[in-house]
This record gives C-alpha cells, sequence and structure tokens, in this order.
C-alpha cells in the first residue's frame, strides 16, 4: 500500500503504534513494533502463541505500559500514550469475556453508563434505550434479566461485545474474540462479527492465532510472529505474497521443496543450487501420469484422502523418497488419472516461492 | 496456624456424595463408627459438660451468674475490643489482599509468611511482646507512667492483643480467594470508565462478599474468646480488665463452677452459631461459586 | 510518572500496600522485634542459664512431648475422620463436618474447663476411667487430652480438600492392573497424601505448643511435671521476671519460626506435586 502524505494519514488512520518495546524480566514480548491500522476497518492481528499479539492490543488498549522511553501510541493522530486506560475510549473484549458474573445482562451492559460522573452519565430512560437497542444489535433481546452464568459461550461473547459498544468507542479490541468457543460457534458467529462490523464500521483489531479466521473476515492482516510484526497487508497480499517463509507456512499448508526439482518450468528463474528451498502449495501443483516429454518432479502416490471437496494427495518425491510432497486436486482430476497409493507421477508446479535469505534453513 | 482451615472457601470443593463405594461395608463401617466416636469423645462430650455443669442448679442459679456487675462488665469489655479489632482487621485484610492479589511486586511471597506470623506465636507470646513495650519495665513504658497513660493492665492493651492474635483471619480468606478469581472483570471495568472506587464497591466486593463475611465470622470468633494473650495484658481487675474467658477463669478458679459454665456456656453458644453461620457462608459461597463457573 | 517504575494498570496499589505494611509493622513486626531486643540485654551465658534450668527442661519435655503425641493421635484419627467424611455418604454427615471446626470456634477456656470437669476423677470420663487406675486431669495425660482437642480440626482439614481432587481413576487403573485394595492404598493413595498428611501434623503440632488456655485447667500446673512452657512464661511475668520471661518467649518464638518455614516448605511441596500431576 502506497503511503499517504503525513497529513493525510492522520485523517485515514485510527491507531498508530511507533517503537514500542515491551519486555517482562528476560523475556521480550515485543521488539520494536511499530503499525498503524486504518480507521473503519476491521484488522486481524495474527501470529501463534507468544508473538506478542495480545500484548499489543493490551498496550493500546492501556492494560499494559510499554516499556519506559519506547515508543507511542496514537489515537487519530493524538497520544494517548500517558492517557489512562478509562479515558481511551476503547471497547475492550476480554477472551473469557470477563462479565461481571453477579450482574445480570442489562446490567452488565449498562455499566459503562452508570460509572459516569453524575454530569455526564445520560438518564435511566437513555441508559434503558441504549442497553435494548445493544441487546438487539447482538441479538439477545430477550436476555436481560440473565445472569452471564445462564448463559452459552457464544452468548456471552456477545455480551461482552455490547458492554464494550455501549461506551461509544472509538476504537474496538478484541482479544481471541472466538477462542473459548466450539468449531461451529466459532464460524457462526465469526461470519456475524463481520456483518456487525459493515453495519457500525468501528475501527476493530482482534487478535487470533486462527489464519483462516484472519483471512476470511478481516480487511487488513498484520501477521506476528517472535515478538515483530512480519507482514502487514489485505488477506489476498499476505497470502499471495508472503514477505517471508514464516508467513508463507503460517498462513496455509505448504511444501517446503528441495532443490534442484524437475519440477518447475524452464521460465522460472530459480536459484537451483542444492540446498536451496521452494515453497510451493498443494493447490498451485498439477498432477499427471508419467508419458514421454513430459517434465516434472517423478513422485510416487503414497496415500490419498478423498472425503471432502478437494481430494488430498501425499506424494513422496522418486529423488528423495524422504521427502512428502501434499498435493490438492479436484475429485473430478483424481477420477480422471484413476490414482490409486502406489501410481507413478510427474508433479508439476504451477507457482512456486523463493526466499533470498533463506541460506541458513 | 489456622492457614490450611482458613482457605476453604477458595476452593469449588464438592461436599457431596462420595464417588467412591468400593471399599467393603464391614471396613466403612468400622472406620466411620471410628471416626464418630473419636469426634464425641473429644468434641461433643466436652460441648455438651459445658450445659450439664451449667444448668447443675438449675435454670435460677444459670440466669443468677449473669445478674452481676462483673459479669456484664466482661460483656462489655469483650464486645468492645471486639469491636475494635475485627473493623480494623477487616480493613486491613482487604488493603493486603488488594495489594497481593490484584498486582506483582518484589518481596510478596515474604510478605504473606509475615501475614501468617500471629498464627505461629503461643498466645502467650502475643500478650508479653506488648508487655515488653508498653508494661512499666517495657521501652515506652516509663513514658506512658509520666503521662498518665495506662496501656497494660488496662482496656488498651487488651484491645492490642485481641488485635495481633485475630490479624490475618480476613486476610487469609481473602487473598487466596481474589488470586482465584484474576483480575479480568476489574479491567474490564476499567476500559468502561469505572474508577478505582467503584471497580472496590461494584465489582470486586460484590465477588468477594462470602469470603469477606466467612473472615469477619472466624475473626470475631477468636476474638470475643481469646484467652491466653488476653490474659496476659489485662491484670484481672474484676469488674474492669476481665473479658468474658477471664471471668470465667476466676470464676472456676474460686471453685464457683455453676456461675463459671454459665458464663463459658454464653461462649458455647456463640461457638455453635460460628460454626452454624460458617456452614452457612460456605454452602452459599459454593453455590454461587459453581453457578458462575458453569 | 516517574520514568523508571512501571505504571500499575489497576488503582490503589500505593495506598494498598503502603497501609498494609504501616498496619504491620506496627501490630505486629516491631512488637516481635521488641521481644528479641529485649533478650539481647542478656548476656549469652545468663541466656542460657535462663532457659537450661531444670524446672524450663521440664516445662519443655511436657511442652514438645505432650504436643508430639497430641499431633500423632490427630494425625491418626484425622486420617480415618477425612476419609469418612470424603468417601463415605451417612446420615448427619454434613452436621459432622461442621462440627470438626469446633476446636476453632470454641474459646480455649471454655474447652479447659469442659475437659478439666470431664476427666476429674468425679466427671463423666474420669468416674469411668478411675476404677481401671486412669488419672487423666492433672497428669501428663491431661494436657494430652486438651492438647489433642485443639488440634484436631487440622489433619483433617488439611486432608479433605486434597482427598476430594484425588481422581477415581487413579484408583481405577491400579485395580485393571491388578492390584488389591489393599496395594492400592498403600502404594496409590497414600503417597498421594503423605505431604497434606505431614502438613496436618505440623500444623497442629505448632498449635499445641503454643496452646495455653485448654490446658492450664486439666494439667494441674505442678512444677517439674505437668508445667507448660507458655504457663512458665505467664508464671515468671507474675514474679516480675522480665528477663526470663523474654527468654523462654524467645526460645518459643524460634521453634514456631522453624514450624512456620518448614510448613511452608510442606506445602509448596504439596502445591507443587499437585501442579506437576495436573
Amino acid at each position: 500500500m502506497a503511503r499517504p502524505p503525513h497529513r493525510l494519514r492522520i485523517f485515514l488512520m485510527s491507531v498508530e503504534v511507533s517503537h514500542l518495546r515491551k519486555t517482562f524480566g528476560q523475556y521480550t514480548a515485543l521488539d520494536d513494533v511499530s503499525l498503524a491500522v486504518p480507521r473503519g476497518r476491521l484488522t486481524a492481528l495474527l501470529g501463534p502463541s507468544g508473538s506478542g499479539k495480545t500484548t499489543l492490543l493490551r498496550i493500546i488498549a492501556g492494560l499494559e505500559m510499554p516499556d519506559p522511553g519506547s515508543g507511542a501510541i496514537r489515537f487519530h493522530g493524538q497520544d494517548v500514550s500517558q492517557t489512562p486506560v478509562g479515558a481511551r475510549r476503547v471497547g475492550f473484549v476480554f477472551q473469557h469475556y470477563a462479565l461481571f458474573r453477579h450482574l445480570s445482562v442489562f446490567d452488565n451492559v449498562a455499566f459503562g453508563l452508570t460509572v459516569r460522573p453524575r454530569a455526564t452519565r445520560p438518564s435511566k430512560a437513555e441508559i434503558r434505550e441504549r442497553v435494548h437497542h445493544l441487546l438487539r444489535l447482538v441479538q439477545l433481546d430477550g436476555y436481560e434479566r440473565r445472569l452471564p452464568s445462564q448463559l452459552s459461550g457464544g452468548q456471552r461473547q456477545r455480551v461482552a461485545l455490547a458492554r464494550a459498544l455501549a461506551v461509544e468507542p472509538e476504537v474496538l479490541l478484541l482479544d481471541e474474540p472466538f477462542g473459548a468457543l466450539d468449531a461451529r460457534v466459532r464460524k457462526d458467529l465469526r461470519r456475524w462479527l463481520r456483518q456487525l462490523h459493515e453495519e457500525v464500521h468501528l475501527t476493530t483489531i482482534f487478535v487470533t492465532h486462527d489464519q483462516e479466521e484472519a483471512l476470511e473476515i478481516a480487511d487488513e492482516v498484520v501477521v506476528m510472529n517472535q515478538a515483530r510484526i512480519e507482514q502487514t497487508g489485505t488477506p489476498e497480499s499476505v497470502y499471495d505474497h508472503p514477505a517471508s517463509p514464516f508467513v508463507y507456512e503460517f498462513l496455509g499448508n505448504v511444501n517446503r521443496l528441495s532443490l534442484p526439482s524437475a519440477g518447475f518450468a524452464s521460465a522460472d528463474a530459480f536459484d537451483e543450487r542444492s540446498g536451496r528451498i521452494a515453497y510451493v502449495r498443494p493447490h498451485d501443483i498439477d498432477i499427471e501420469l508419467p508419458h514421454s516429454g513430459l517434465t516434472g518432479e517423478a513422485a510416487l502416490v503414497r496415500h490419498i484422502h478423498a472425503a471432502g471437496a478437494v481430494a488430498h494427495l501425499t506424494c513422496a518425491r522418486e529423488s528423495r523418497p524422504s521427502e512428502l510432497i501434499e498435493v490438492e486436486i479436484s475429485r473430478q482430476r483424481l477420477a480422471e488419472l484413476a490414482l490409486t497409493p502406489g501410481t507413478a507421477v510427474r508433479l508439476r508446479m504451477r507457482r512456486a516461492h523463493q526466499f533470498a535469505e533463506d541460506f541458513a534453513i | 496456624m489456622a492457614a490450611a482451615t482458613t482457605s476453604r472457601l477458595a476452593r469449588p470443593a464438592v461436599l457431596a456424595g462420595p464417588r467412591l463405594h468400593r471399599d467393603p461395608v464391614w471396613l466403612r463401617r468400622t472406620l466411620i463408627g471410628l471416626a464418630l466416636a473419636f469426634l464425641a469423645l473429644f468434641l461433643l462430650l466436652p460441648l455438651a459438660a459445658v450445659f450439664a455443669e451449667a444448668l447443675r442448679r438449675g435454670l435460677g442459679a444459670y440466669f443468677a451468674a449473669f445478674h452481676d456487675a462483673d459479669a456484664l462488665a466482661a460483656i462489655r469489655l469483650t464486645f468492645l475490643a471486639t469491636a475494635i479489632a475485627v473493623p480494623a482487621n477487616l480493613l486491613f485484610g482487604v488493603a493486603a489482599a488488594w495489594a497481593i492479589a490484584k498486582f506483582e511486586f518484589p518481596g510478596k511471597s515474604v510478605l504473606l509468611t509475615l501475614i501468617d506470623l500471629p498464627f505461629a506465636v503461643s498466645p502467650v507470646i502475643s500478650g508479653l511482646i506488648y508487655v515488653l513495650i508498653f508494661g512499666a519495665q517495657g521501652w515506652i513504658g516509663p513514658w506512658l507512667i509520666e503521662h498518665d497513660l495506662k496501656v497494660i493492665f488496662a482496656t488498651p492493651g487488651i484491645v492490642l492483643a485481641t488485635t495481633f492474635v485475630t490479624f490475618p483471619f480476613v486476610a487469609r480468606e481473602l487473598i487466596p480467594l481474589m488470586q482465584s478469581q484474576g483480575n479480568d472483570e476489574e479491567l474490564a471495568a476499567l476500559t468502561l470508565g469505572a474508577s478505582g472506587w467503584q471497580i472496590f464497591r461494584r465489582v470486586t466486593l460484590p465477588n468477594i462478599k462470602w469470603g469477606l463475611l466467612y473472615g469477619v465470622i472466624l475473626c470475631n470468633a477468636r476474638a470475643m474468646g481469646e484467652f491466653g494473650a488476653v490474659s496476659v495484658v489485662s491484670g484481672h481487675i474484676r469488674g474492669e480488665t476481665n473479658t468474658i474467658p477471664l471471668h470465667v477463669e476466676i470464676l472456676y478458679n474460686e471453685y464457683n463452677f455453676v456461675a463459671a459454665f454459665a458464663v463459658a456456656s454464653l461462649l458455647a453458644l456463640l461457638a455453635l452459631l460460628t460454626l452454624v453461620l460458617k456452614s452457612i457462608v460456605e454452602w452459599r459461597a459454593r453455590r454461587t461459586a459453581s453457578e458462575s463457573s458453569s | 510518572m516517574p520514568a523508571h517504575t512501571p505504571r500499575r494498570i489497576l488503582p490503589g496499589f500505593n495506598l494498598s500496600l503502603g497501609f498494609t505494611l504501616v498496619y504491620l509493622s506496627l501490630i505486629v513486626l516491631i512488637p516481635l522485634s521488641a521481644t528479641f531486643l529485649k533478650s539481647a540485654d542478656l548476656s549469652l551465658a545468663e541466656f542460657w542459664a535462663l532457659v537450661t534450668s531444670p524446672r524450663v527442661l521440664a516445662s519443655y519435655r511436657i511442652t514438645f512431648g505432650a504436643s508430639l503425641a497430641a499431633a500423632t493421635l490427630n494425625a491418626g484419627f484425622g486420617l480415618v475422620v477425612a476419609w469418612v467424611l470424603v468417601r463415605y455418604s451417612f446420615p448427619g454427615k454434613r452436621l459432622v463436618d461442621a462440627i470438626v471446626d469446633l476446636p476453632f470456634a470454641l474459646p480455649t477456656a471454655v474447652a479447659g474447663i469442659a475437659l478439666a470437669s470431664l476427666y476429674a476423677s468425679n466427671g463423666w470420663i474420669g468416674r469411668l476411667l478411675a476404677p481401671l487406675g486412669i488419672k487423666v486431669a492433672y497428669t501428663e495425660l491431661g494436657v494430652l487430652v486438651a492438647l489433642t482437642f485443639i488440634g484436631l480440626p487440622f489433619v483433617v482439614r488439611t486432608l479433605q480438600p486434597v482427598l476430594e481432587e484425588l481422581e477415581p481413576e487413579l484408583e481405577e487403573a491400579a485395580d485393571t492392573l491388578g492390584a488389591t485394595r489393599w496395594q492400592t492404598l498403600r502404594r496409590v493413595v497414600f503417597p498421594e497424601l503423605l505431604p497434606a498428611l505431614i502438613t496436618g501434623f505440623a500444623l497442629s503440632f505448632a498449635r499445641a505448643l503454643g496452646e495455653y488456655g485448654s490446658v492450664v485447667f486439666i494439667s494441674g500446673n505442678m512444677p517439674m511435671r505437668t508445667e507448660i512452657t507458655p504457663l512458665l512464661i505467664i508464671a515468671k511475668l507474675e514474679q516480675f521476671d522480665y528477663r526470663g520471661a523474654t527468654a523462654l518467649a524467645v526460645v518459643m518464638l524460634v521453634a514456631s519460626f522453624l514450624l512456620l518455614l518448614l510448613i511452608n516448605t510442606l506445602q509448596r511441596w504439596s502445591n507443587w506435586r499437585h501442579r506437576a500431576a495436573a
């Protein structure tokens, strides 16, 4: 993405952090992290556990302080580094929701309004109006009097969201919003969150370790690894143009192919020296039966798993039998080729990626 | 040294039915019989003896024990000492639990051990330490005499000794409870703009109310019943520096057994009330815990 | 904001810790250290003479001996009571569970006079024992009875949670591997309970060491025989022998602190084993 001139950035960028460091004793959680989050978009902080994503989110919220003297946090161009949590106007949804267990759903959602000083506190009628509106928004009208313990995980999640939205935050922050839910509820809820975002258009940042989740609903993905940001971009751009082997491997299944290999079209300009590696996604590989004149990596089919929309094949390279290659083809193609375990095949890589700084691996 | 027992609230324990019934019936019956016999011999019989001895000469003699200015003065003094020691230790317990459970700081485990100290100290020594400071030969004893102030053999000493022996009760109850509850709800309230006092009153306090009550009940029982520590600092001045347990001792040593046991029965009733309240609170707290964890 | 202290997110740290430390110092730490400072007035030889006189040595013997015996008794019966309360169901179980805490709730003086009247030669129990030639009140046995009473809940209450959390699967696994019930108890269950049992024993012992109220009425307080150390401290105080009382207090305090240290270590061991298994 081209960088707009500074003044425009203030207008476009909702949350900016620059040169943040955070250490816990010997452990470095964030190492010189800078990030700009566009206004009104849904941004995912994606990374494995321990990558620093939750720490970054908590620092943006003000629940954690960066190391003294390091970096700054700006909301709409205004430095909030010294602003206490309560004054930052963030909505924060905790991983385990942190609902007030002794308060009803209504009182949970109303909490942020009722703790305001009398001068700025809305009237009782307004509060009731706002809470009901929010509960309708999160599809929980009728649940006002329930206690958190009487709700399912997905419902608790939505109460937590309504509670965060009640204070009309400028930024909505969600920590692993679907982490504690089971697989089906997760899928429903993340689509619903995307829809909700279309409705309210609030600048939203959520933390996740699930690449599928990030790619499916985020406008913008920030991939983190070992206390640093590896790459930032739209889901398509990070998926198609990963900036590092880590991003490549983290964003989906990938084969690591030791070079040299006969599987590439001659037009591909690869550094074919032995010891180098090419990264190939399973769905970027064509599979053919061997016939004269066909070039390709010679391999044997080891295992076929065809339950589902695509067939997953595990093949072993003839030149390096210990190196297994995953291939995904349509079930129709599988039927055409009549592949069975033991069939000799040729693999042709449609697309592959090589990283310049990859020597160490 | 009740550290092991006072954390009964913090765990979401099940006092429910047995999970294993695999021991043979004869063994089960033998063990149950043995346990009940032991408890009856050591717990129930002494309790029964108090009431039996108190009522030995009938109800008239029983109530006569309370128509005594010295007995009433002892009751007043006990209530006074309790009314100061319990709130003071309550305030301390809440402050200590807030600092220890909500924050990380160096020296925390040392602080935890120090809070437990009064449980490890013999009651007699708990009284002695104040004598060594405020007594006629103590550090500031001469200064106190000069200014005509009395601590030892007077009410302030009794209050101090009572405060010392009941020092850890509320803190020991609240610390594990608040640690197990974590900080998330308080942080959530903070992101919603609540002030420190609002967080405490509207989020923390409702979550710890049973633990707080439990600690206060235990603290109160010990404060009213303390004998050794108070005995050292009291001076046993009838009608002035005698608490209920000290009054019992004097009556007993004068062979006025009926009166001694009558006044003691008051303390025994208090103990029974304590057990009842304690069970109710345990039951309520566990129900709340199992509700909110489901 | 000071540049180098990490800012704490939740409010009230300075206030709560400050109050905690001030209150702790005023009520506990300063008075306790006064005892040690006072004893520093004594020369080492004087101190040694005071804490090793024959009457004092006899008081250690009865105090430590009876405390040890009472803690042992409580460990045995406490194990049975805890086992019965956790594993079996019987009518009145909740009541029995509640009554276990009676020694915590009943003032020690009340327990003292009750036990004394029970075990006196004309008391309910004393009367039955007298024909057998067993005297309890005003003997070492009386001290043992009182110390058993006040230490009773400790073993039960430390074992109960451990027993409750002991997974039935553990014993079932031992059964499927062909162990007899006795082997399972001895080699699977008992080792799991051991840290808690020792902790309960130590707590009960520590409580007994310092006990005063329940003992003085039943022990008869005979010097060289049934005079416990806390009572001796009071006796010295009443004779205005502050130096002697302080010296004895220091010995008792050191013993208590060592026990506290041991108990803390035991509990950490127990917790650690718990977590390692989970």
